[in-house]
Parts: structure tokens; sequence; C-alpha cells
């Protein structure tokens, strides 16, 4: 399926839960509302047409205009097409739904989204932070991200 | 010691099941104990946090994070898309080439570079002898923790050998900066290609020795067959790759399904396991696809020697790139599987992010699952077999 046809589809499916799409870019994207996440993440796996079972990845990323974006690169191992799908969320209220149920693999990408940027994901069984040490200062990835003079009394060089 | 996790009900050894010769049921309290992050078996710094009951393990609980070295947040540091290839290379430190490239490849696309035919074929002999090396290392550590001693002597002298090509190519024996973007940092050196060429026809029957040696050893069937099974479905579920899936049977790899490089004009076959020992999936699976996956790698090299065209080995781009906005996200087929760069460009000359979506990472999270009901000395097959390097678990 083209990403013309998968953005038609979920068009005619979810409506204004499409917020917004650019598919004339290399690798087309689809942006969709963060509220609708787990319906439109459930139906692009389970719909026979799409079969979207394999996450390749989950990225989080700091727009820098005040939002924060998860984006998931989708793989159907069935029909053999991609999509790109996006999520938004304000900087100051991070909140997306969690798709781990859906994909078992996002569980330690959501993790690592909220270790790097501060993402709450809504429903995840477990989110501590990964790769960070547990008592680690803010969010790293974030681009407002001021590097802590002091790290538990030691002093950081730079 | 407190576990805030709910504990799952559907290990495959239930408590209380083990009875002892009157019809009595043996129990013992669940206890936590720690695997690492300094054990020998776990191959580097990870911690495993195992609920065991007795022997059997109820439930395991990775830590990791011990390597962090910050990777992404350097990349965005950088003052030219060039300089991230040395931070690319310390993620895997066993294949190198393979990230080099990954991360080189997904500049190229999102710069829509094409680079010279020679680069492509070096690029693939490249990466397929790292690929040897590095799966030598996953069987020779393999067979160690299985017990097996001798076979992990083998496979390093024989990885020296690829190591010596590497050195005379770029003067690097394990961190290579040799794969650029738009092309290599050498040409390759007088004598590679004949080199090349002795090491294939000597590797070649070391394989057949490593089979008699390990492969077929009853002891070591009988500790891998059957242990660690991973069904198709979970796997392709948590998304792992890499040998780890197609040990489960899914015909499933980036060289042939998402082409790159020149893969498509040579002739080879992706490896899959049968359960030949046992189930398919299990661990025995997992370490024969990788033994297979070494033999396919030496026709390829093979070919690409044959058919290595004269030419320029960097294309003509700017010393700074700057690619336009956009953003791409490239996979390779890294030895552990699929190795992604989701890389974001703003237009300037520093990557605005850079995702490294690491194939060892992604077959790591699975390890709960597949570990379940297993004794404490499988889990280290278990573990084993996985095949993760923790600089590219932990970046």
């Amino acid at each position: 399926m083209t990403p013309q046809e998968i953005h038609d589809n979920l068009r005619a499916k979810f409506g204004d839960a499409v917020v917004e799409s650019k598919l004339d870019a290399q690798q087309p994207w689809i942006r969709i509302a963060a509220d609708k996440t787990n319906a439109i993440c459930t139906f692009l796996r389970d719909e026979p047409a799409f079969q979207f079972d394999f996450m390749s990845c989950l990225s989080g990323v700091d727009y820098n205009d005040g939002n924060l974006g998860i984006v998931y690169h989708l793989y159907s191992m069935t029909h053999k097409h991609k999509a790109v799908i996006r999520v938004n969320c304000p900087k100051d209220n991070a909140r997306i739904q969690s798709v781990h149920d859906i994909w078992g693999t996002a569980n330690w990408h959501e993790r690592e989204a909220f270790d790097m940027y501060g993402i709450q994901f809504d429903g995840h069984p477990d989110l501590r932070r990964i790769l960070c040490p547990d008592d680690y200062p803010g969010f790293p990835l974030r681009k407002d991200f001021q590097v802590p003079e002091f790290y538990n009394g030691m002093k950081v060089p730079y | 010691m407190t576990v805030s996790k709910t504990l799952p009900t559907n290990y495959v050894t239930q408590p209380g099941e083990i009875k002892s010769s009157t019809g009595k049921t043996l129990r013992t309290d669940e206890m936590i104990i720690n695997m690492g992050p300094q054990h020998p078996s776990t191959h580097g710094v990870l911690r495993l946090e195992i609920v065991v009951d007795g022997e059997i393990v109820v439930d395991v609980i990775p830590h990791i994070g011990y390597l962090h070295r910050c990777f992404e947040k350097h990349s965005e540091h950088m003052n030219n898309y060039q300089q991230v290839i040395p931070y690319a290379d310390r993620m895997d430190y066993l294949a190198s080439m393979n990230n080099d490239w990954g991360y080189a490849l997904a500049v190229e696309r999102l710069l829509k570079l094409e680079v010279p035919p020679r680069v492509e074929y070096i690029r693939v002999i490249m990466a397929e002898l790292q690929r040897i090396a590095s799966h030598l290392i996953a069987l020779g550590t393999y067979g160690i923790d299985m017990g097996a001693f001798t076979p992990f002597l083998w496979c390093f002298r024989d990885r020296e050998r690829i190591l010596d090509l590497f050195e005379m190519t770029c003067g690097a024996r394990l961190l290579y900066n040799y794969i650029w973007v738009g092309g290599v940092s050498h040409d390759l050196p007088p004598k590679f290609v004949e080199k090349a060429k002795e090491f294939c026809a000597y590797f070649k029957p070391k394989v057949k020795e490593l089979n008699d040696v390990l492969t077929y050893n009853k002891i070591f069937i009988e500790r891998t067959a059957n242990v660690g099974v991973l069904p198709a479905d979970v796997a392709i579920n948590y998304a792992c790759s890499g040998p780890m899936l197609r040990g489960s049977g899914v015909n499933w790899d980036l060289r042939r399904d998402d082409p790159y490089g020149v893969y498509d004009k040579l002739e080879w076959q992706p490896q899959v396991g049968k359960g030949e020992m046992g189930a398919l999936g299990d661990c025995w699976d997992r370490y024969i696809v990788r033994v297979r996956e070494m033999e396919e790698s030496v026709r390829i090299i093979e070919q690409a020697l044959a058919a290595l065209p004269e030419g320029n080995v960097q294309a003509a781009i700017p010393k700074r790139i700057r690619p336009d906005h956009g953003e791409v996200y490239v996979r390779t087929e890294s030895p552990r599987g699929e190795l992604g760069f989701y890389v974001i460009s703003d237009g300037s000359t520093t990557p605005y992010r850079v995702k490294a979506r690491s194939p060892a990472f992604v077959n790591l999270s699975v390890l709960p699952e597949i570990s379940r009901g297993c004794m404490i000395a499988d889990l280290v097959a278990i573990v084993g077999s996985v095949d993760i390097v923790l600089g590219e678990v932990d970046r």
C-alpha cells in the first residue's frame, strides 16, 4: 500500500484524528492526534490490509517549538510496506498513550523516550529510566537541557 | 528486597510441580539473585535481576545503561556530519564497519547521493568480513558459556586474520573510521584482493572444523536444543531481527528485503533456523544460523572480490555537508540484526537528531519473555544465544 492509500484509509476511518501529513517527503509521514494513538495503532496492526506487525523504531524528538514528538517507524512483514506515524505533545504536559500492548518492543523504546525526553506514557507497566541513572536530574535530549554543574556532589567537567 | 512487579503465571515449570519420589511437592520461597554486572556470561556489563524459585527462573529483569556514552547527545553537538562516524564505530565495537555503513548510508540517503561503484563493492567486502569476525566472537564466546574452551581459541585465531586485513586497509584493528559519508577513507592497499582471497580459501574448511568440535557435539546440543524457544510471532512482536528472527524460521534479511549496497547483484541465500535439533527457534537454531551465515558471507566476499571495479573511492561532496531539511530512517543488516539510523536534518551542518535503533537493545528486550520457566544454567545459554554487545545496547 502506498503512503497515500494508508493516509486516505486512516482519514476515512478516523477523520480529524489524522492531524497533518506530508506525503511528498522523502519518507512520507502522517501525524495523528495524541489521544487516538492507541486506537489508530491497534487498527494499523490488526486491519488485514495494513498488518503493521513489526515496529522498527520508536524515536523521541524535541522539535524546539514547545512540542515533543514520538515517531513510529512501522513495517509489515506480510505486505512489505512501511509507514511513519508521528504523535506530538506539548513539552510542559508531555503525555502520550503507550503502545506496549500492541508491539511488545515498544516497552523498552518508550522507557528510553521517557528517560531522554521525559514523555509520560499512559498505561506503560514499568516506566523507569533505562539508560541514565535513576537519580539523574532532567531529560538530557531535550534541546533546553542544561548539563548540571554538580552531579551527586561531583563536579561535572564541562 | 521487595519485588514491585506482578509476577507472571504462565511459566513452563510451575512451582510445586516438582515432586519427590514419595510424591511430596517440593517448594521453595522465591528469591532474588543478581547476575552481573560483572558476570562472565553476561558478555559485558549487564545486570540481570533474577527472581528464582529454587533453580527455576520465575522472572528476569535486565538492568542496562552501564555503558551509556550519550551517542545521540554527542551527535547533536558535532559540527559536521562526518564527525559522528567515530562515535558510531564505538557503538557495536565488534562490528564497527557495519555501524559506519549504517550511519553513512543514512546521511547519503538524506543527501540523495550515489556513491561510486567501487565504494559499494569495498563496503560489501568490509561488511561481510566484519560479519564473519563478529559471528566468530559470538560463536566462540558461546562455546565458553557452554563450557567448551577450544572453539573459542580457534575462532579468535581465525578472527585475527580478518583483523589483519582491516589493519592493512586502514591501520586500525577494532575501530576503523573507514566508511565515510560519500565513500571510504582510503582505497584498498595493493595485494588486498589477493590476501582476502587467501583468507576465503583458508576459512572455508575451518567452518567444518568448528561444526565437528562444537556444533554437532552431543553435550552442546543437549545444552542448547529446546532451550529458550522464541516463537516467530513473539519475535516479530518484539521486533527481533537478524539471526534472532531467522533462528525462529522467519525468512527475512534486510540485505535482500530492503536492499542497499550491491547485495542484489550477488548470489547468496538468507539462512533460517529449521528446528533441526529440537523446537524451532531454540538456542541451537540461533547458533546454527550464525554458522551458516559465515559461509554465505564467504560466498558474498568471493563474488565481490571478483567483480570489484576500478574507480574513485570518494564521491565529490563538500567537506561540510549540508543536507536539506528532512528526515530519513535507514536500516541495514548488521551481524546482530536491523541497525537503523533515524537522522533529522534542519539544513545546518550539525545533525538535528540522530537516533540509533540498535539491534542488540531490541533483541535483549525479549529476554524476559523467553527465559521464564527455565533453569538458571539455561539462562546463560539464552543470553549467549541472543549475542548482545553491551556497547550497542547502551550506546
